[in-house]
């Protein structure tokens, strides 16, 4: 769980594919809320006309955010509008290049991470910053551990995060090893780590992206807790369910910019994603009309499937170890038939990865049997599974999905680069025209910005990247389609075109095995949900039965 | 937008900064020594690429280079690091000195020549193969087992040719009878005296070849993928550890087939310690020529220019000093290439950026 040193986020990184302009409303269209009366208890945070780009991408300009201290203040933003940039640049970690920002009244423009440290400003980052070796007390002291003489007061260590963790609602055992912690439990010790610094104004980046929900919840209550104490909380996300939770103001960024302000209690989910899409989108996260609409559909089809009655994908028996060879998946069975979703919801690293994996020949199956229509896949490497049929949208494209400096080109034949060849020597040489026109028709099919066929997939923001994957395995004859989390890290607009390509392509007949930790997501796309916990299916249920009470207890084991 | 320019500045620019740096330091050694940098340099030159003897000798240096360059680059470009090529040049030189000798005197020569030509390939990916199977079967680091290879390989071929085949009162083998490829000055009589002989020619067709393999085959673009990102090529079904194993193998090849150069072209017998370190200079050609076979090219030029130019100052200035430049190169190119790269995309950004801006028009 140690990450490299924080260098651009994804985000950051990602060239500004909307020029402004393109596709945009002027600015001026949307009122750029600014705070002119100071709240109560005073401004903790204000940041005025922040700008800092990265060569040629600008990640901030006329970045503007105001927070009142003692409020949960969320910002939200799609993919690379420059939220996590704008609170690098708060936290000291980069220098803005014009602008001001005031922390409780005084100007502290241009500060080290240090001094900010100093001043009571601690950063939760999206990926941990932990040592896996050390226990959760040793994590939480290090760089400020109480010494006796020469050496660290371990027992002091333990009491002070102890007692900390007591005093905040942050439950966790100091002297557990942070490698044997769930990812939930790691994100409490990274908490406890700022708080320790005596950090009064806390940052958290996306921080429910790899919780379940009762997770969250216990979440929210610390975050209240901190507020009840005085104590101000800015929240990165893009789930709108999360802003209108949790949330008392809203900041909306996009490409760059402050779009608006708002009270939460006066906004709804749909007027923040209006706000950072800059035109209205379909939410799959409205849960209740858009269930109703598919639920048309899946009447429709569940009558097309049973006169077909085949199965896309049959799972018999399957047992897979995991990377430390415990078993990871037990003697697991299930079938999808064609034109049909199966979700699988639950906490991630109860074995859907494992799943995902053996299905697709990526890790070696104990015992079992995996049949894509009629044909066994078992004994197939991964080429030939993928000619049999079968698609994977992995779910974690900048390790697996993509090659991240090979071309948009390249990277849209991975996998399928045997078909891109002209015969000859050691395998072919590889078909260049060919290559580019199935680069030119999938870019336009699926709407990759920008439409450059030559540029790294590394320069493409993450939603682009997405897109690529998707157009490699969606754009291409298959019968079954395995999406681990298709839309993880991913802006509302590529999520709303990811959403329609699935239900395409279910509808096209191909059978859609589904791995998300969004459960919104589950909820609206499968037509029957399985909860995976410990390796097994806890539960099995229709789509319409489901919702997020149902089945969040199945999802932490405490129903089966 | 990153335009051609953009490629083509990454890629010579960078070396250029890295020798401008050299070339500064050099000086300074050279003024150290009491001398004029501008009289050593000029010294150089014309020992170098100033005479048909010189040049000669620099082609022939820049042979032997460019395949053990070539060797590093492309396992390299699959992720591994070959420290073995000091090795695999020994024993391709060495199967190519054997086939020659156990050859008939009367077996025509461009068939004895391309017999010990495979066998100096062959060799050299067999010493390639081992480290290549123990990394693809077990995970073992390719270099602590190409490293220590060396050892055993050297410690082997000195035994063989020191009690079985060695010709009295020397360290080396009995000429060969059949094969050998023509010196350069059997057909350019200027060249008369230097080593250099048709070898090159094979090293450039090696060094395409291998452009044409890593760019534009199918297994090139897998060999690649697997150096990028394994993870992704696996996923890509590609088969990791083939690649691997194969990559090695291809690797040792082409640093035996260094070995021609000295025992078919130059000498007509192995001799112990010919490879003389070439193998470990191929990491710093394969380093300043970026891992791409035309760079290595022109980088097995620099390297063998510096090393026959140590001999042409030598009067002046300690022979060492070249050996200090070498140095010098490897340690700017390691440091001034990130850097120059990170200004030229700094500029290529800045440029795009105010291009955008002109082509949005006013706010």
């Amino acid at each position: 769980m140690t990450y490299p040193p924080d260098e651009p986020s994804e985000e950051a990184a990602a060239p500004d594919t909307s020029p402004a302009g393109s596709r945009m409303p002027p600015l001026g269209a949307v009122a750029v809320a600014t705070a002119q009366d100071p709240p109560p208890d005073g401004w903790a945070v204000r940041m005025r006309d922040v700008a800092k780009s990265f060569g040629a991408v600008v990640a901030n300009r006329d970045a503007t955010l105001d927070v009142a201290r003692g409020e949960i203040h969320a910002l939200v933003g799609e993919n690379g509008a420059g939220k996590s940039t704008l609170m690098r640049v708060l936290s000291g970690l980069y220098a803005p290049e014009g602008g001001s920002i005031e922390v409780n009244g005084r100007d502290v423009t241009g500060w080290k991470t240090t001094d900010a440290i100093a001043a009571g400003v601690g950063m939760v980052h999206q990926h941990f910053m932990l040592v896996n070796t050390l226990t959760v007390a040793e994590n939480v002291v290090l760089g400020q551990e109480p010494l006796r003489g020469f050496t660290i007061d371990m027992a002091r260590s333990i009491a002070d995060v102890r007692a900390l963790s007591a005093r905040s609602g942050l439950k966790v055992d100091p002297t557990a090893r942070i490698a044997d912690l769930s990812v939930g439990e790691a994100q409490r010790v990274e908490i406890l780590k700022a708080l320790y610094r005596g950090a009064k104004i806390l940052i958290l980046d996306e921080p429910t992206a790899v919780l379940s929900p009762p997770e969250v919840r216990e979440l929210w209550q610390v975050l209240r807790a901190l507020r009840a104490n005085g104590g101000t909380v800015i929240l990165i996300t893009h789930k709108l369910d999360e802003v209108i939770d949790v949330s008392d103001t809203i900041t909306v960024m996009r490409a760059g910019r402050t779009v608006t302000r708002m009270a939460t209690a006066d906004t709804t989910p749909r007027d923040i994603a209006k706000a950072m899409v800059g035109r209205e989108v379909a939410l799959a996260l409205d849960a209740s009309p858009g269930i109703q609409v598919t639920g048309e559909n899946r009447a429709g089809r569940a009558h097309a499937v049973s006169k077909a009655m085949r199965t896309a994908l049959s799972v018999e028996g399957l047992t897979v170890r995991g990377d430390r060879g415990t078993i990871a998946i037990q003697n697991l069975s299930f079938t999808i038939a064609p034109g049909e979703v199966l979700g699988i919801a639950g906490v991630e690293g109860n074995g859907q990865t494992e799943l995902l994996e053996a299905i697709a020949g990526l890790r070696a199956s104990e015992s079992g049997r995996i049949v894509l229509e009629d044909t066994s896949l078992m004994g197939l490497d991964v080429r030939e599974r993928a000619d049999a049929g079968l698609s994977h949208v992995p779910e974690d494209r900048h390790r697996r999905g993509l090659v991240l400096d090979y071309t948009v080109a390249e990277n849209l034949i991975l996998g399928r680069q045997h078909h891109f060849t002209s015969r000859g020597l050691l395998g072919g040489t590889l078909d260049r025209a060919r290559i580019e026109a199935n680069a030119a028709s999938q870019i336009k099919a699926f709407d990759i910005r920008p439409p450059i066929a030559s540029l790294a997939a590394r320069a493409l923001s993450g939603g682009n990247q997405q897109k690529v994957v998707i157009a490699r395995e969606m754009g291409r004859e298959f019968r079954v389609l395995l999406a681990a989390q298709p839309t993880r890290g991913v802006d509302v607009g590529a999520i709303e075109f990811i959403h329609a390509q699935i239900r395409a392509a279910r509808d096209a007949g191909k059978g859609i095995l589904l791995v998300s930790a969004d459960l919104p997501e589950v909820l609206a796309l499968s037509d029957r949900i399985a909860v995976m916990y410990g390796g097994k299916f806890v539960t099995v249920l229709p789509a319409e039965e489901c919702d997020a009470e149902v089945l969040g207890p199945y999802m932490t084991g405490a129903a089966a | 937008m990153k335009g051609p320019w953009y490629k083509l500045a990454s890629a010579f620019l960078a070396p250029l900064v890295a020798l401008a740096i050299a070339a500064v330091i050099g000086d300074l050694l050279i003024l150290s020594f009491g001398e004029a940098p501008a009289t050593v340099f000029r010294l150089l030159v014309e020992g170098t690429w100033g005479n048909p003897y010189g040049l000669g000798q620099v082609l022939y240096k820049a042979t032997t280079l460019t395949c053990t360059g070539l060797a590093f680059a492309i396992a390299g470009r699959a992720g591994l690091f070959n420290v073995g090529a000091e090795g695999q040049l020994a024993m391709g030189g060495f199967a190519a000195a054997v086939v020659g000798l156990l050859l008939p005197v009367s077996m025509p020569g461009v068939i004895a020549t391309v017999l010990c030509l495979v066998a100096a390939i062959s060799a050299g990916a067999a010493v390639g193969a081992v480290p290549g199977a123990l990394r693809a079967k077990f995970g073992a680091s390719e270099v602590i087992v190409t490293i220590m290879l060396n050892f055993v390989v050297l410690a082997l071929l000195n035994w063989l040719v020191a009690a079985k085949i060695h010709v009295a009162e020397t360290l080396h083998t009995p000429p060969i009878a059949a094969g050998g490829v023509a010196r350069i000055s059997d057909a350019f009589p200027a060249f008369h005296g230097s080593a250099a002989n048709w070898t090159l020619l094979i090293a450039i067709v090696a060094a395409l070849g291998s452009a044409w393999y890593l760019f534009r085959t199918r297994a090139g673009y897998e060999l690649r993928a697997v150096g990028l990102q394994p993870d992704a090529a696996e996923y890509g079904g590609v088969r990791v550890s083939r690649v691997l194993f194969t990559t090695m193998c291809l690797s040792g090849g082409l640093a035996g087939l260094g070995g021609m150069n000295f025992v078919l072209g130059y000498k007509g017998y192995y001799e112990e310690g010919f490879a003389g370190g070439a193998g470990f200079l191929g990491i710093a050609v394969a380093l300043v020529g970026r891992n791409h076979p035309l760079g290595i090219l022109l980088a097995a030029l620099l390297f063998a220019t510096l090393s026959q130019g140590g001999l042409a100052v030598n009067a002046l200035v300690p022979k060492q000093l070249t050996d200090i430049l070498s140095a010098v190169v490897i340690l700017a190119v390691a440091t001034a290439v990130p850097e120059v790269q990170r200004q030229l995309r700094a500029a290529a950004a800045a440029a795009a950026s105010s291009l955008a801006g002109v082509m949005r028009g006013p706010a």
